[in-house]
Protein backbone atom coordinates (compact mmCIF):
# COMPACT_ATOMS: atom_id res chain seq x y z
CA UNK A 1 0.00 0.00 0.00
CA UNK A 2 1.47 3.30 -1.11
CA UNK A 3 -0.03 6.69 -0.40
CA UNK A 4 1.22 9.98 -1.67
CA UNK A 5 -0.21 13.11 -0.12
CA UNK A 6 -0.10 16.74 -1.10
CA UNK A 7 -0.98 18.69 2.04
CA UNK A 8 -1.80 22.38 1.54
CA UNK A 9 1.02 22.80 -0.93
CA UNK A 10 1.76 26.28 -2.26
CA UNK A 11 4.55 27.27 -4.57
CA UNK A 12 5.62 30.83 -5.17
CA UNK A 13 8.07 31.56 -7.95
CA UNK A 14 10.19 34.67 -7.88
CA UNK A 15 9.81 36.64 -11.08
CA UNK A 16 12.72 38.93 -11.99
CA UNK A 17 13.86 39.41 -8.43
CA UNK A 18 11.13 41.70 -7.21
CA UNK A 19 7.62 40.36 -7.79
CA UNK A 20 6.41 36.83 -7.19
CA UNK A 21 3.97 34.52 -8.87
CA UNK A 22 1.80 32.05 -7.04
CA UNK A 23 1.98 28.91 -9.17
CA UNK A 24 0.23 26.63 -6.71
CA UNK A 25 -2.24 27.84 -4.14
CA UNK A 26 -3.05 25.53 -1.26
CA UNK A 27 -3.28 22.29 -3.22
CA UNK A 28 -4.20 19.10 -1.38
CA UNK A 29 -4.87 15.65 -2.76
CA UNK A 30 -4.04 12.03 -2.11
CA UNK A 31 -2.89 9.49 -4.67
CA UNK A 32 -3.08 5.83 -3.72
CA UNK A 33 -1.66 2.92 -5.61
CA UNK A 34 -4.23 1.12 -7.76
CA UNK A 35 -5.94 4.33 -8.82
CA UNK A 36 -5.60 6.87 -11.60
CA UNK A 37 -6.11 10.56 -11.09
CA UNK A 38 -6.22 12.84 -14.10
CA UNK A 39 -4.90 16.34 -13.64
CA UNK A 40 -6.40 18.71 -16.19
CA UNK A 41 -6.07 22.43 -16.78
CA UNK A 42 -4.83 25.02 -19.24
CA UNK A 43 -1.20 25.76 -19.78
CA UNK A 44 -0.01 27.87 -16.87
CA UNK A 45 -2.50 26.31 -14.48
CA UNK A 46 0.23 24.65 -12.41
CA UNK A 47 0.16 21.09 -13.73
CA UNK A 48 3.86 20.95 -14.37
CA UNK A 49 4.68 22.58 -11.04
CA UNK A 50 2.90 19.71 -9.32
CA UNK A 51 4.94 17.23 -11.38
CA UNK A 52 8.14 19.08 -10.53
CA UNK A 53 7.38 19.05 -6.84
CA UNK A 54 6.50 15.35 -7.00
CA UNK A 55 9.83 14.57 -8.61
CA UNK A 56 11.63 16.85 -6.16
CA UNK A 57 12.87 19.17 -8.85
CA UNK A 58 11.17 21.95 -6.92
CA UNK A 59 10.35 22.27 -3.27
CA UNK A 60 7.06 23.69 -2.02
CA UNK A 61 7.07 27.21 -0.55
CA UNK A 62 4.68 25.96 2.08
CA UNK A 63 2.83 22.75 2.79
CA UNK A 64 4.09 19.19 2.69
CA UNK A 65 4.40 16.23 0.40
CA UNK A 66 4.13 12.96 2.28
CA UNK A 67 4.85 9.43 1.12
CA UNK A 68 3.11 6.94 3.38
CA UNK A 69 2.77 9.68 5.95
CA UNK A 70 6.44 10.66 5.98
CA UNK A 71 8.05 13.72 4.39
CA UNK A 72 10.10 13.03 1.29
CA UNK A 73 13.85 13.02 1.97
CA UNK A 74 15.66 15.87 0.26
CA UNK A 75 18.81 14.00 -0.64
CA UNK A 76 20.85 10.82 -0.34
CA UNK A 77 19.63 7.28 -0.15
CA UNK A 78 16.15 8.27 0.97
CA UNK A 79 15.55 10.49 -2.05
CA UNK A 80 16.87 7.75 -4.31
CA UNK A 81 14.49 5.22 -2.91
CA UNK A 82 11.64 7.73 -3.22
CA UNK A 83 12.47 8.16 -6.87
CA UNK A 84 12.43 4.42 -7.25
CA UNK A 85 8.88 4.42 -5.92
CA UNK A 86 7.70 7.17 -8.22
CA UNK A 87 8.62 7.26 -11.89
CA UNK A 88 7.89 9.65 -14.66
CA UNK A 89 6.84 9.28 -18.30
CA UNK A 90 7.50 12.38 -20.35
CA UNK A 91 5.58 13.98 -23.16
CA UNK A 92 8.16 13.79 -25.90
CA UNK A 93 9.57 10.33 -26.61
CA UNK A 94 11.83 11.92 -29.22
CA UNK A 95 13.60 13.92 -26.52
CA UNK A 96 13.37 11.66 -23.50
CA UNK A 97 15.51 8.86 -24.93
CA UNK A 98 19.21 9.31 -25.51
CA UNK A 99 19.99 9.06 -29.24
CA UNK A 100 23.47 7.65 -28.56
CA UNK A 101 22.33 4.61 -26.67
CA UNK A 102 20.60 1.38 -27.58
CA UNK A 103 17.20 0.45 -26.23
CA UNK A 104 18.92 -2.21 -24.09
CA UNK A 105 21.03 0.45 -22.40
CA UNK A 106 17.99 2.59 -21.60
CA UNK A 107 16.31 -0.22 -19.71
CA UNK A 108 19.47 -1.64 -18.15
CA UNK A 109 20.41 1.62 -16.45
CA UNK A 110 17.59 1.77 -13.89
CA UNK A 111 17.87 -2.00 -13.36
CA UNK A 112 21.52 -1.68 -12.40
CA UNK A 113 21.24 1.58 -10.50
CA UNK A 114 18.42 0.31 -8.36
CA UNK A 115 19.74 -3.25 -8.11
CA UNK A 116 16.38 -4.58 -9.18
CA UNK A 117 17.64 -8.00 -10.29
CA UNK A 118 20.97 -9.83 -9.95
CA UNK A 119 23.49 -8.84 -12.66
CA UNK A 120 23.26 -12.10 -14.58
CA UNK A 121 19.51 -11.71 -14.93
CA UNK A 122 19.62 -8.21 -16.35
CA UNK A 123 19.26 -9.27 -19.96
CA UNK A 124 16.25 -11.46 -19.23
CA UNK A 125 14.64 -8.67 -17.28
CA UNK A 126 15.20 -6.14 -20.07
CA UNK A 127 13.50 -8.52 -22.48
CA UNK A 128 10.68 -9.18 -20.07
CA UNK A 129 10.05 -5.45 -19.70
CA UNK A 130 10.06 -4.90 -23.45
CA UNK A 131 7.56 -7.71 -23.92
CA UNK A 132 5.55 -6.23 -21.08
CA UNK A 133 4.99 -3.05 -23.12
CA UNK A 134 4.15 -5.26 -26.12
CA UNK A 135 7.32 -4.69 -28.07
CA UNK A 136 9.14 -7.46 -29.89
CA UNK A 137 12.27 -7.65 -27.75
CA UNK A 138 14.42 -9.26 -30.44
CA UNK A 139 13.45 -6.63 -32.95
CA UNK A 140 14.10 -3.55 -30.82
CA UNK A 141 16.64 -4.37 -28.13
CA UNK A 142 19.72 -3.47 -30.19
CA UNK A 143 18.15 -0.57 -31.98
CA UNK A 144 18.62 3.06 -31.18
CA UNK A 145 15.73 5.45 -30.58
CA UNK A 146 15.77 7.03 -34.06
CA UNK A 147 15.12 3.64 -35.62
CA UNK A 148 11.80 3.31 -33.80
CA UNK A 149 8.45 4.98 -34.38
CA UNK A 150 7.04 7.48 -31.88
CA UNK A 151 4.72 4.89 -30.40
CA UNK A 152 7.52 2.35 -29.99
CA UNK A 153 9.70 4.98 -28.35
CA UNK A 154 6.98 5.87 -25.88
CA UNK A 155 6.63 2.16 -25.06
CA UNK A 156 10.36 2.03 -24.37
CA UNK A 157 9.96 5.03 -22.06
CA UNK A 158 7.17 3.19 -20.25
CA UNK A 159 9.30 0.04 -19.93
CA UNK A 160 12.11 2.17 -18.51
CA UNK A 161 9.73 3.71 -15.98
CA UNK A 162 8.55 0.25 -14.93
CA UNK A 163 12.10 -1.13 -14.60
CA UNK A 164 12.54 0.08 -11.03
CA UNK A 165 9.23 -1.53 -10.05
CA UNK A 166 7.65 1.73 -8.95
CA UNK A 167 4.29 1.89 -7.26
CA UNK A 168 3.45 5.33 -8.62
CA UNK A 169 3.72 6.76 -12.14
CA UNK A 170 3.44 10.32 -13.32
CA UNK A 171 2.48 10.46 -16.98
CA UNK A 172 2.84 14.00 -18.29
CA UNK A 173 0.87 14.25 -21.57
CA UNK A 174 2.13 10.78 -22.52
CA UNK A 175 0.37 10.58 -25.89
CA UNK A 176 0.07 14.13 -27.17
CA UNK A 177 3.14 13.77 -29.37
CA UNK A 178 1.95 10.52 -30.92
CA UNK A 179 -0.09 9.96 -34.05
CA UNK A 180 -3.78 9.87 -33.28
CA UNK A 181 -4.41 6.31 -34.41
CA UNK A 182 -1.88 4.88 -31.93
CA UNK A 183 -2.74 7.09 -28.94
CA UNK A 184 -5.49 4.88 -27.63
CA UNK A 185 -3.22 1.85 -27.93
CA UNK A 186 -0.64 3.45 -25.65
CA UNK A 187 -3.31 4.64 -23.22
CA UNK A 188 -4.83 1.16 -23.10
CA UNK A 189 -1.38 -0.25 -22.45
CA UNK A 190 -0.91 2.19 -19.57
CA UNK A 191 -4.33 1.31 -18.21
CA UNK A 192 -3.60 -2.43 -18.39
CA UNK A 193 -0.24 -2.02 -16.68
CA UNK A 194 -1.83 0.19 -14.05
CA UNK A 195 -4.35 -2.52 -13.29
CA UNK A 196 -2.00 -5.49 -13.45
CA UNK A 197 0.86 -3.92 -11.49
CA UNK A 198 -1.45 -2.10 -9.10
CA UNK A 199 0.10 1.26 -9.93
CA UNK A 200 -1.07 4.66 -8.83
CA UNK A 201 -1.05 6.94 -11.85
CA UNK A 202 -1.19 10.70 -12.07
CA UNK A 203 -2.26 11.37 -15.65
CA UNK A 204 -1.48 14.95 -16.60
CA UNK A 205 -3.37 16.06 -19.68
CA UNK A 206 -5.34 18.79 -21.36
CA UNK A 207 -7.60 16.29 -23.07
CA UNK A 208 -10.83 15.95 -21.13
CA UNK A 209 -12.10 13.03 -23.17
CA UNK A 210 -9.19 10.69 -22.41
CA UNK A 211 -9.07 12.00 -18.85
CA UNK A 212 -12.61 10.81 -18.42
CA UNK A 213 -12.09 7.39 -19.97
CA UNK A 214 -8.77 6.53 -18.40
CA UNK A 215 -9.06 7.81 -14.85
CA UNK A 216 -10.98 7.12 -11.71
CA UNK A 217 -10.89 10.73 -10.61
CA UNK A 218 -10.37 14.06 -12.29
CA UNK A 219 -8.80 17.06 -10.65
CA UNK A 220 -9.25 20.41 -12.40
CA UNK A 221 -6.55 22.96 -11.85
CA UNK A 222 -7.09 26.64 -12.56
CA UNK A 223 -4.58 29.35 -11.73
CA UNK A 224 -2.83 27.13 -9.25
CA UNK A 225 -5.95 26.09 -7.38
CA UNK A 226 -7.88 22.85 -7.49
CA UNK A 227 -11.33 24.08 -8.50
CA UNK A 228 -12.96 20.70 -8.83
CA UNK A 229 -12.03 17.16 -7.84
CA UNK A 230 -14.23 14.11 -8.05
CA UNK A 231 -15.10 10.88 -9.84
CA UNK A 232 -14.26 11.20 -13.55
CA UNK A 233 -17.80 10.87 -14.87
CA UNK A 234 -19.21 13.37 -12.39
CA UNK A 235 -16.66 16.01 -13.24
CA UNK A 236 -17.23 15.73 -17.00
CA UNK A 237 -20.93 15.00 -17.19
CA UNK A 238 -22.02 17.17 -14.32
CA UNK A 239 -19.37 19.84 -13.79
CA UNK A 240 -19.92 22.04 -10.77
CA UNK A 241 -17.38 24.77 -11.26
CA UNK A 242 -17.74 27.47 -13.91
CA UNK A 243 -14.23 26.87 -15.17
CA UNK A 244 -14.80 23.13 -15.65
CA UNK A 245 -17.92 23.95 -17.63
CA UNK A 246 -15.94 26.33 -19.81
CA UNK A 247 -13.29 23.70 -20.45
CA UNK A 248 -15.92 21.18 -21.30
CA UNK A 249 -17.75 23.34 -23.77
CA UNK A 250 -14.48 24.25 -25.47
CA UNK A 251 -13.57 20.60 -26.02
CA UNK A 252 -14.72 19.18 -29.34
CA UNK A 253 -17.79 17.01 -28.87
CA UNK A 254 -19.09 15.90 -32.29
CA UNK A 255 -21.87 13.86 -30.76
CA UNK A 256 -23.44 16.89 -29.17
CA UNK A 257 -22.53 19.11 -32.10
CA UNK A 258 -24.40 17.06 -34.67
CA UNK A 259 -27.29 16.45 -32.32
CA UNK A 260 -27.90 20.16 -31.88
CA UNK A 261 -26.45 21.83 -35.00
CA UNK A 262 -28.51 22.77 -38.01
CA UNK A 263 -27.71 20.94 -41.25
CA UNK A 264 -24.99 23.40 -42.21
CA UNK A 265 -22.18 23.67 -39.66
CA UNK A 266 -21.77 27.18 -38.38
CA UNK A 267 -18.18 26.62 -37.63
CA UNK A 268 -16.54 26.68 -34.28
CA UNK A 269 -18.93 28.90 -32.39
CA UNK A 270 -18.21 28.27 -28.76
CA UNK B 1 -25.09 26.00 -56.22
CA UNK B 2 -21.42 25.22 -56.81
CA UNK B 3 -19.17 28.25 -56.98
CA UNK B 4 -15.67 26.83 -57.01
CA UNK B 5 -12.71 28.85 -55.80
CA UNK B 6 -10.00 26.30 -56.34
CA UNK B 7 -9.97 23.28 -58.60
CA UNK B 8 -7.26 20.73 -58.06
CA UNK B 9 -7.04 18.06 -60.71
CA UNK B 10 -4.96 14.88 -60.63
CA UNK B 11 -2.32 16.65 -58.56
CA UNK B 12 0.79 14.64 -57.64
CA UNK B 13 3.97 15.54 -55.82
CA UNK B 14 7.05 13.37 -55.78
CA UNK B 15 10.12 13.75 -53.60
CA UNK B 16 12.75 12.95 -56.15
CA UNK B 17 15.14 11.04 -53.94
CA UNK B 18 16.31 7.48 -54.32
CA UNK B 19 13.88 5.73 -54.37
CA UNK B 20 11.37 8.48 -55.23
CA UNK B 21 8.64 9.08 -52.66
CA UNK B 22 5.16 9.78 -53.95
CA UNK B 23 3.98 12.15 -51.24
CA UNK B 24 0.76 13.28 -52.91
CA UNK B 25 -0.97 10.96 -55.35
CA UNK B 26 -3.47 12.13 -57.95
CA UNK B 27 -5.47 14.41 -55.70
CA UNK B 28 -8.61 15.85 -57.23
CA UNK B 29 -10.81 18.21 -55.32
CA UNK B 30 -12.89 21.32 -55.72
CA UNK B 31 -13.03 23.92 -52.99
CA UNK B 32 -16.09 26.15 -52.91
CA UNK B 33 -16.06 29.86 -52.27
CA UNK B 34 -16.64 30.53 -48.57
CA UNK B 35 -16.20 26.89 -47.63
CA UNK B 36 -14.18 25.50 -44.74
CA UNK B 37 -12.49 22.31 -45.83
CA UNK B 38 -10.87 20.18 -43.17
CA UNK B 39 -7.89 18.10 -44.18
CA UNK B 40 -7.33 15.27 -41.72
CA UNK B 41 -4.59 12.69 -41.59
CA UNK B 42 -1.66 11.51 -39.58
CA UNK B 43 1.97 12.47 -39.84
CA UNK B 44 3.48 11.48 -43.14
CA UNK B 45 0.14 11.28 -44.96
CA UNK B 46 1.02 14.16 -47.27
CA UNK B 47 -1.42 16.76 -46.01
CA UNK B 48 1.20 19.43 -45.40
CA UNK B 49 2.97 18.62 -48.66
CA UNK B 50 -0.34 19.06 -50.46
CA UNK B 51 -1.00 22.41 -48.79
CA UNK B 52 2.45 23.71 -49.63
CA UNK B 53 2.31 22.25 -53.12
CA UNK B 54 -0.90 24.11 -53.95
CA UNK B 55 1.04 27.35 -53.69
CA UNK B 56 4.27 25.95 -55.08
CA UNK B 57 6.02 26.50 -51.79
CA UNK B 58 8.04 23.31 -52.03
CA UNK B 59 11.70 23.14 -52.92
CA UNK B 60 13.68 20.43 -54.63
CA UNK B 61 13.74 17.48 -54.28
CA UNK B 62 9.96 17.95 -54.26
CA UNK B 63 8.59 17.95 -57.79
CA UNK B 64 5.04 18.54 -58.96
CA UNK B 65 4.75 15.40 -61.06
CA UNK B 66 1.32 15.83 -62.55
CA UNK B 67 -1.92 17.70 -62.44
CA UNK B 68 -3.17 21.25 -62.28
CA UNK B 69 -4.29 23.80 -59.72
CA UNK B 70 -6.72 26.40 -60.97
CA UNK B 71 -7.68 29.41 -58.92
CA UNK B 72 -11.00 30.95 -59.89
CA UNK B 73 -10.41 34.56 -58.97
CA UNK B 74 -13.27 36.72 -57.74
CA UNK B 75 -12.68 38.93 -60.78
CA UNK B 76 -13.84 36.08 -62.98
CA UNK B 77 -10.37 35.22 -64.29
CA UNK B 78 -9.11 31.65 -63.94
CA UNK B 79 -5.50 31.44 -62.86
CA UNK B 80 -3.44 28.36 -63.66
CA UNK B 81 -1.16 28.38 -60.63
CA UNK B 82 1.43 26.05 -62.18
CA UNK B 83 1.83 28.35 -65.18
CA UNK B 84 2.69 31.52 -63.24
CA UNK B 85 6.23 32.83 -63.60
CA UNK B 86 8.31 33.81 -60.59
CA UNK B 87 7.12 37.40 -60.41
CA UNK B 88 3.48 36.48 -60.99
CA UNK B 89 3.74 33.82 -58.34
CA UNK B 90 5.20 36.29 -55.86
CA UNK B 91 2.25 38.57 -56.40
CA UNK B 92 -0.23 35.73 -56.27
CA UNK B 93 0.89 34.36 -52.93
CA UNK B 94 -0.56 36.05 -49.90
CA UNK B 95 -2.72 38.24 -52.11
CA UNK B 96 -5.01 35.43 -53.25
CA UNK B 97 -4.02 32.60 -50.92
CA UNK B 98 -2.44 33.18 -47.54
CA UNK B 99 -1.19 30.74 -45.01
CA UNK B 100 -0.99 30.41 -41.26
CA UNK B 101 2.01 28.21 -40.81
CA UNK B 102 2.60 25.29 -38.54
CA UNK B 103 3.85 26.50 -35.18
CA UNK B 104 2.41 29.92 -35.95
CA UNK B 105 3.19 31.21 -32.51
CA UNK B 106 6.91 30.82 -33.15
CA UNK B 107 6.88 32.04 -36.73
CA UNK B 108 7.27 35.72 -35.92
CA UNK B 109 10.63 37.44 -36.13
CA UNK B 110 11.75 37.97 -32.53
CA UNK B 111 13.85 41.08 -33.18
CA UNK B 112 11.31 43.40 -34.77
CA UNK B 113 7.93 44.65 -33.62
CA UNK B 114 4.76 43.00 -34.80
CA UNK B 115 3.76 46.32 -36.36
CA UNK B 116 6.85 46.30 -38.56
CA UNK B 117 6.16 42.72 -39.59
CA UNK B 118 2.59 43.51 -40.56
CA UNK B 119 3.79 46.60 -42.36
CA UNK B 120 6.09 44.45 -44.50
CA UNK B 121 3.11 42.75 -46.11
CA UNK B 122 1.74 46.07 -47.33
CA UNK B 123 5.07 47.48 -48.40
CA UNK B 124 5.68 44.47 -50.63
CA UNK B 125 2.21 43.88 -52.00
CA UNK B 126 0.63 47.34 -51.87
CA UNK B 127 3.49 49.70 -52.72
CA UNK B 128 1.06 52.51 -53.51
CA UNK B 129 -0.11 52.86 -49.94
CA UNK B 130 1.31 55.77 -47.98
CA UNK B 131 3.00 55.25 -44.67
CA UNK B 132 -0.04 56.58 -42.86
CA UNK B 133 -2.41 54.28 -44.74
CA UNK B 134 -0.22 51.30 -43.97
CA UNK B 135 -0.16 52.18 -40.33
CA UNK B 136 -3.94 52.52 -40.26
CA UNK B 137 -4.31 49.16 -42.00
CA UNK B 138 -2.01 47.45 -39.48
CA UNK B 139 -3.93 48.92 -36.56
CA UNK B 140 -7.20 47.83 -38.07
CA UNK B 141 -5.88 44.29 -38.47
CA UNK B 142 -4.78 44.11 -34.86
CA UNK B 143 -8.24 45.28 -33.79
CA UNK B 144 -9.85 42.73 -36.08
CA UNK B 145 -8.14 39.78 -34.41
CA UNK B 146 -8.68 41.27 -30.94
CA UNK B 147 -5.04 41.83 -30.13
CA UNK B 148 -5.61 45.59 -29.99
CA UNK B 149 -3.96 48.46 -31.85
CA UNK B 150 -1.94 49.47 -28.83
CA UNK B 151 0.19 46.35 -29.26
CA UNK B 152 1.54 47.53 -32.59
CA UNK B 153 4.94 48.29 -31.07
CA UNK B 154 5.14 45.07 -29.08
CA UNK B 155 7.77 42.49 -29.76
CA UNK B 156 6.62 38.89 -30.18
CA UNK B 157 7.99 37.83 -26.79
CA UNK B 158 5.79 40.40 -25.09
CA UNK B 159 2.67 38.63 -26.30
CA UNK B 160 1.12 35.38 -25.15
CA UNK B 161 1.08 32.34 -27.45
CA UNK B 162 -2.56 32.92 -28.33
CA UNK B 163 -1.91 36.57 -29.19
CA UNK B 164 1.03 35.63 -31.37
CA UNK B 165 -1.15 33.18 -33.23
CA UNK B 166 -3.70 35.95 -33.73
CA UNK B 167 -1.02 38.24 -35.11
CA UNK B 168 -0.17 35.53 -37.64
CA UNK B 169 -3.83 35.35 -38.56
CA UNK B 170 -3.94 39.15 -38.90
CA UNK B 171 -0.99 38.90 -41.24
CA UNK B 172 -2.73 36.22 -43.28
CA UNK B 173 -5.84 38.42 -43.51
CA UNK B 174 -3.93 41.57 -44.43
CA UNK B 175 -4.56 41.50 -48.16
CA UNK B 176 -8.07 40.10 -47.85
CA UNK B 177 -7.17 36.82 -49.55
CA UNK B 178 -9.86 34.59 -50.95
CA UNK B 179 -8.34 31.51 -49.40
CA UNK B 180 -6.57 30.98 -46.12
CA UNK B 181 -4.67 27.77 -45.46
CA UNK B 182 -4.20 27.03 -41.79
CA UNK B 183 -1.79 24.39 -40.63
CA UNK B 184 -2.53 23.70 -36.98
CA UNK B 185 -0.84 20.45 -36.39
CA UNK B 186 2.00 20.96 -33.97
CA UNK B 187 1.32 19.23 -30.68
CA UNK B 188 4.16 20.83 -28.73
CA UNK B 189 3.10 24.35 -29.56
CA UNK B 190 -0.55 23.48 -29.24
CA UNK B 191 -2.69 26.10 -27.63
CA UNK B 192 -4.96 25.04 -24.88
CA UNK B 193 -8.54 24.34 -25.75
CA UNK B 194 -10.00 27.61 -24.50
CA UNK B 195 -7.68 29.83 -26.52
CA UNK B 196 -8.00 27.59 -29.54
CA UNK B 197 -11.77 27.69 -29.40
CA UNK B 198 -11.73 31.46 -29.16
CA UNK B 199 -9.48 31.80 -32.21
CA UNK B 200 -11.57 29.37 -34.21
CA UNK B 201 -14.81 31.16 -33.53
CA UNK B 202 -13.07 34.35 -34.55
CA UNK B 203 -11.97 32.82 -37.86
CA UNK B 204 -15.46 31.57 -38.45
CA UNK B 205 -16.84 35.05 -37.78
CA UNK B 206 -14.30 36.68 -40.10
CA UNK B 207 -15.09 34.17 -42.78
CA UNK B 208 -18.71 35.25 -42.75
CA UNK B 209 -17.65 38.87 -42.79
CA UNK B 210 -15.14 38.64 -45.64
CA UNK B 211 -16.34 35.51 -47.38
CA UNK B 212 -13.02 33.73 -47.72
CA UNK B 213 -12.49 29.97 -47.84
CA UNK B 214 -10.36 28.07 -45.38
CA UNK B 215 -8.39 24.87 -45.70
CA UNK B 216 -7.81 23.70 -42.19
CA UNK B 217 -5.15 21.08 -41.61
CA UNK B 218 -4.90 19.11 -38.41
CA UNK B 219 -5.00 15.58 -37.09
CA UNK B 220 -7.70 16.57 -34.61
CA UNK B 221 -10.72 15.02 -36.28
CA UNK B 222 -13.27 15.88 -33.56
CA UNK B 223 -12.30 19.52 -33.94
CA UNK B 224 -12.59 19.36 -37.74
CA UNK B 225 -15.99 17.76 -37.45
CA UNK B 226 -17.23 20.81 -35.61
CA UNK B 227 -15.72 23.55 -37.70
CA UNK B 228 -15.62 22.20 -41.27
CA UNK B 229 -18.24 22.12 -43.98
CA UNK B 230 -16.52 19.20 -45.66
CA UNK B 231 -13.68 16.95 -44.58
CA UNK B 232 -11.04 15.23 -46.67
CA UNK B 233 -9.27 12.30 -45.05
CA UNK B 234 -5.78 11.63 -46.34
CA UNK B 235 -3.61 8.57 -46.09
CA UNK B 236 -0.49 7.59 -47.97
CA UNK B 237 -0.71 10.67 -50.19
CA UNK B 238 -4.26 10.01 -51.31
CA UNK B 239 -7.57 11.52 -50.36
CA UNK B 240 -9.43 8.39 -49.41
CA UNK B 241 -12.66 10.05 -48.40
CA UNK B 242 -14.16 13.46 -48.99
CA UNK B 243 -17.61 14.26 -47.69
CA UNK B 244 -19.64 16.77 -45.68
CA UNK B 245 -18.65 16.72 -42.01
CA UNK B 246 -21.95 15.22 -40.95
CA UNK B 247 -21.56 12.41 -43.50
CA UNK B 248 -18.07 11.64 -42.22
CA UNK B 249 -19.43 11.49 -38.70
CA UNK B 250 -22.61 9.56 -39.37
CA UNK B 251 -21.69 7.37 -42.34
CA UNK B 252 -17.93 7.07 -42.75
CA UNK B 253 -17.26 4.93 -45.82
CA UNK B 254 -13.60 4.09 -45.60
CA UNK B 255 -12.17 1.72 -43.00
CA UNK B 256 -9.40 4.18 -42.18
CA UNK B 257 -11.86 6.99 -41.53
CA UNK B 258 -13.62 4.69 -39.10
CA UNK B 259 -10.30 3.90 -37.41
CA UNK B 260 -9.54 7.60 -37.06
CA UNK B 261 -12.98 8.32 -35.63
CA UNK B 262 -12.58 5.46 -33.18
CA UNK B 263 -9.23 6.86 -32.04
CA UNK B 264 -10.93 9.66 -30.17
CA UNK B 265 -12.84 8.81 -27.05
CA UNK B 266 -16.20 10.50 -26.79
CA UNK B 267 -16.32 13.32 -24.29
CA UNK B 268 -19.88 12.78 -23.18
CA UNK B 269 -20.88 9.52 -24.84
CA UNK B 270 -21.06 6.02 -23.44
CA UNK B 271 -18.19 5.30 -21.12
CA UNK B 272 -18.19 1.58 -21.86
CA UNK B 273 -17.26 2.22 -25.48
CA UNK B 274 -13.65 2.34 -24.54
CA UNK B 275 -13.03 0.53 -21.35
CA UNK B 276 -12.42 -3.07 -22.23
Amino acid sequence: MTTLEFVNVSKRYRVRGASTMLALDDVSFTLHDRETIALVGQSGSGKSTIAKILTQLETPTSGEVLLNGKPIPRHGRGLRSYRQTLRMIFQDPFASLNPYHSIRYHIERPLRLDNVVPQNETETEVRRLLERVRLDADAVIDRRPHELSGGQRQRVAIARALASRPSLLIADEPVSMLDVSIRLGVLHLLADLQREEGLGVLYITHDLATARHFSDQIMVLHQGRVVEHGPADDVILNPQHEYTRELRSASPDPEKHFATASTRPQGGVA
Amino acid sequence: MPDPLLTVHDFSIVYDVDPPVKAVKNVTLELQRGEILGLAGESGCGKTTLAYGLQRLLRAPAVIASGSVTFHDASGVDIDVNALNVEEMRRFRWDKISMVFQGAMNALNPVTTIGAQLDDVFRVHRPDLSRRERRAACEELLELVAVGRERIRSFPHELSGGMRQRVMIAMALALRPQLMVMVMDEPTTALDVLVQREILSQISMLRHEFGFSVIFITHDLPLLLEISDRIAVMRGGEIIELAPAREIWEHPQHEYTKTLLASFPRLTGERGVLVR
